[in-house]
């Protein structure tokens, strides 16, 4: 028996030594900036594209940020919030803005070699219109009335109505018509053609060498997901990674000497306690006011995260230009008194107390409603924060509306003031605070009447007024984006959306 | 074999009340996969539509069977999330997983029990020097049993991985197809599973042998001129082992809920984060597709338990089949 022991003890040892050698040679991992010889970058994320990567179907934020280098519409974005030809060359509106007459670019290939033709284009759009049998994936389409091939380089899109914003929701895909595998192997026409993704590690995007415009400067970009906020440090650290987006001021910190640039932006997303307005207490205007006046933003900004990040005042943020309001930021100022006073209007002299729901993922939401819970307390009002998954929130808050208020980041799915204030419309389905103003529902019928683009501002403007005025939510902060890039590499431009545009990163000489 | 009957019919069943349960666990949290899918694009028209198309609108009963006659085909299903077959999608990250869990196991015995027999060398012996040594290991074993893996992870990747640069971490994890370093890479997070199971037999294996060595075998071998040590090795131990390997049998089921952990800081590409990416996905064909191989692997453990067990101590055999 001793002997066996003693043999099995032996055997494990040699293992050990076995294992310890083969690292010696093959251990030491390769440097990072390796990168800068074969023009490959790794990306790292915090979630995994756990999604569709059809692109009229993907859903999660984090997979549209990457695929954004995969598909192009017959428009496509700027970093300055404005929209360029991409598939298409040139387009033209009719008089009663109700048909869309594009010509398509030459030349423009899909990643399977394919050269995009008009069929292509007339079943993209068919197919998010839901005209072809499926449902409605972009809801925007619903007017649409039907598209049309005109000849091989010209469609028309015709609609039942004008809509001024409807320009913006062609930065949808066009992908070949006919292909069945969009789901797993997706393909488009953009400067990055899809390689692979391996769940819960990487999706790799290679360059593509037809493509129509710029072409991408980068051969080869890895995305790898690392959700793990500490051994996303040590990646970092360890010079793994070139790029990596929404870091933390406490993160930063810990990467400080080791050959990153911070650059920082902000995340393009209006954080605000949200409120039911259809629930007691907060059908009351006064008690949503009152809670307003108790808050200081700044306050908010320093705790969270040193003092970065953009005091916002209604449902919209600043990257967004020309429909962002400086001055309702202000709009209300910490006044306990005030605060009070109102709350006593509204029949709650000694205040009241409520749940704040908080997806328990997100920590920048939840260290907000900690610093509000704080603040509310100057007023008489008790704050009880609830922790619930993401997937709860989804389905009580979000979908059920079954909550009193909550802490959450709201972004735009396209870059029109449409998509941020739609939302609060009183027949809206997607209205989970349950705002009802029908000043406010009367400002959106004008806006999708109007075509002239400077009133069409002053009436979002107007319904941005309305919404702080009304104190729909009480409006925080757009968030702070730091994102640390390897310093040799350059070019890593903001998009006032959440997107990740790779195409003009190089490596410096 | 009456014995190997009774043990295949011990693991359908548990694997059968696990899924079971597993699936129960899921009807009973908030949020479905069509919830998860849609996140904030979700309405309750396409939501309704979404749960029509994955089949989540047949009742419980109806949607378990056919998971659990799927099973036994062999057809695990579609992932909702990633639309790919499960079985293929599984079956990528069990080599990680089962590597790095074996891996952890060969570690914890083979550290601990000539760690467990160092410990009591001495014991006994009376003076300063032997007190101030023994506080030392009991604290060292102390502080090792009472560090979670995860922690024990963060550090040993700083210490070998931005220190001394032994691996990188953060970079993409060797496949299986170069054993070499796969099974290095491996061998770090194998040893953040292991510190605190070390530390627990050590302390088991310890206590079990001291128990041992002042029974009256114990004194009658030495007093008939058998050395102390040749003692520990050739009676001791054996008579020590069987509660030892029953815990070590628990450790190898333990090892892998370890494993789940510390993947996350390793980057790991195993089954733990798909399990993680699968519950919060509400992923159901992915989630119970790896419950039951972990049930699986538990029962497994057990059974191998038992027959070491037995092999040791043959009283167990005789009496074995009757309990």
């Amino acid at each position: 028996m001793k002997k066996r022991i003693l043999a099995f003890l032996l055997s494990v040892a040699l293992l050990g030594i076995t294992l310890c050698g083969c690292g010696g040679t093959t251990g030491p991992g390769t440097s990072g900036s390796a990168g800068a010889k074969d023009g490959s970058v790794v990306v790292a994320i915090a979630q995994d594209l756990d999604d569709s990567l059809d692109p009229h179907r993907m859903v999660a934020a984090g997979t549209k940020e990457v695929l954004f280098n995969v598909f192009e519409g017959l428009v496509k974005p700027t970093p300055d919030g404005e929209l360029i030809p991409a598939v298409a060359a040139s387009h033209t509106i009719s008089e009663d803005g109700t048909v869309y007459t594009f010509t398509l670019r030459e030349g423009v290939k899909f990643h399977n070699g394919e050269t995009v033709t008009a069929d292509d284009v007339v079943y993209s759009i068919e197919r998010c219109a839901g005209i072809r049998g499926g449902e409605l994936l972009v809801e925007a389409f619903s007017i649409i009335k039907s598209v049309e091939k005109k000849d091989e380089k010209t469609v028309a899109i015709t609609l039942t109505a004008a809509d001024g914003d409807f320009l913006s929701y062609l930065t949808a895909a066009i992908i070949p018509e006919g292909y069945e595998q969009q789901e797993t192997a997706p393909i488009g026409t953009g400067p990055f053609r899809f390689a692979s993704r391996t769940p819960q590690e990487s999706v790799v995007l290679e360059k593509f060498e037809e493509y129509w415009g710029t072409p991408a400067y980068l051969n080869k970009v890895t995305v790898r997901i690392i959700e793990n906020g500490d051994a996303l440090v040590l990646a970092l650290q360890s010079g793994s990674v070139d790029i990596c987006a929404n870091l933390t001021t406490t993160q930063i910190a810990q990467i400080q000497g080791k050959g990153y640039n911070v650059v920082e932006s902000t995340m393009n997303l209006v954080q605000a306690l949200y409120l039911n307005n259809a629930e007691k207490p907060f059908d009351d205007e006064r008690v949503r006011q009152a809670l307003c006046y108790a808050v200081d933003k700044q306050t908010v900004l320093d705790l969270m995260a040193d003092g970065h990040g953009t005091a916002i005042g209604s449902s919209m943020y600043p990257t967004f230009g020309k429909y962002f309001m400086e001055e309702l930021t202000d709009h209300y100022t910490q006044n306990v008194e005030k605060a009070r006073e109102l709350l006593t209007q509204a029949g709650y002299p000694h205040g009241f107390t409520f749940t704040i729901k908080v997806p328990s993922n997100h920590q920048p939401h939840i260290d907000t409603a900690e610093v509000l819970k704080e603040q509310f307390k100057a007023i008489g009002v008790t704050a009880e924060i609830q922790l619930i998954t993401w997937e709860s929130w989804l389905s009580d808050v979000y979908v059920g509306r079954q909550f009193q208020g909550t802490v959450v980041g709201v972004d735009a799915g396209n870059m029109t003031a449409r998509a941020l204030l739609e939302r609060f419309t009183s027949t809206y389905s997607k209205n989970f605070i349950n705002y009802n103003n029908p000043a406010y529902d009367q400002l959106f019928a004008q806006v999708l009447e109007e075509r002239d683009d400077a009133r069409r501002t002053d009436l979002y403007k107007q319904m941005q007024r309305q919404l702080t005025e009304t104190a729909a939510n009480v409006y925080i902060q757009d968030l702070a984006n730091l994102v640390a890039i390897r310093e040799n590499l350059t070019g890593y431009e903001f998009y006032p959306m959440y997107v990740m545009d790779m195409s003009t990163v190089r490596y410096v000489d | 074999m009456r014995y190997a009957v009774r043990k295949v019919l011990t693991l359908l069943m548990t694997m059968l009340i696990v899924s079971f349960l597993a699936f129960l666990a899921f009807e009973l949290v908030s949020g479905d996969a069509a919830v998860a899918l849609l996140g904030t694009n979700a309405t309750q028209e396409r939501l309704e539509a979404l749960r029509e198309e994955l089949g989540l609108n047949r009742p419980f009963m109806t949607r378990y069977f056919s998971w659990l006659a799927g099973f036994f085909t062999g057809d695990l299903g579609v992932s909702f999330s990633y639309k790919i077959p499960v079985s293929g999608l599984v079956g990528q990250k069990i080599p990680a997983t089962l590597t790095l869990s074996l891996m952890s196991f060969v570690l914890i015995v083979a550290a601990s029990i000539p760690l467990g027999m160092w410990s009591v060398r001495w014991e006994g012996r009376k003076g300063r020097v032997w007190r101030t040594i023994d506080a030392v290991r009991t604290t060292f074993n102390q502080l090792f049993m009472s560090i979670p893996p995860f922690f024990s992870g963060i550090l040993i990747s700083w210490v070998f991985g931005i220190l001394l640069r032994w691996f990188q971490p953060g970079g993409a994890f060797p496949t299986p197809a170069e054993p070499g370093r796969f099974l290095w890479h491996l061998l770090f997070p194998a040893v953040a599973i292991a510190l605190p199971r070390v530390a627990m037999t050590v302390r088991m294996l310890r206590s079990t042998i001291i128990f041992q060595m002042n029974s009256d075998y114990v004194r009658t071998a030495i007093s008939r001129g058998n050395d102390r040590s040749n003692v520990l090795w050739r009676h001791v131990l054996r008579n020590a082992l069987p509660p030892v390997v029953a815990f070590l049998a628990q450790t190898m089921a333990e090892v892998v809920a370890g494993s789940i952990v510390v993947e996350q800081v390793f980057g790991v590409p195993g089954l733990g984060r798909l399990l993680l990416g699968g519950i919060s996905g509400r992923d159901w064909p992915v989630v119970q597709s790896i419950i039951v191989i972990l049930a699986f692997w538990v029962v497994l453990a057990g059974t191998l338990g038992d027959l070491v067990s037995q092999r040791i101590d043959p009283r167990l055999r005789l009496g074995g089949d009757g309990e």
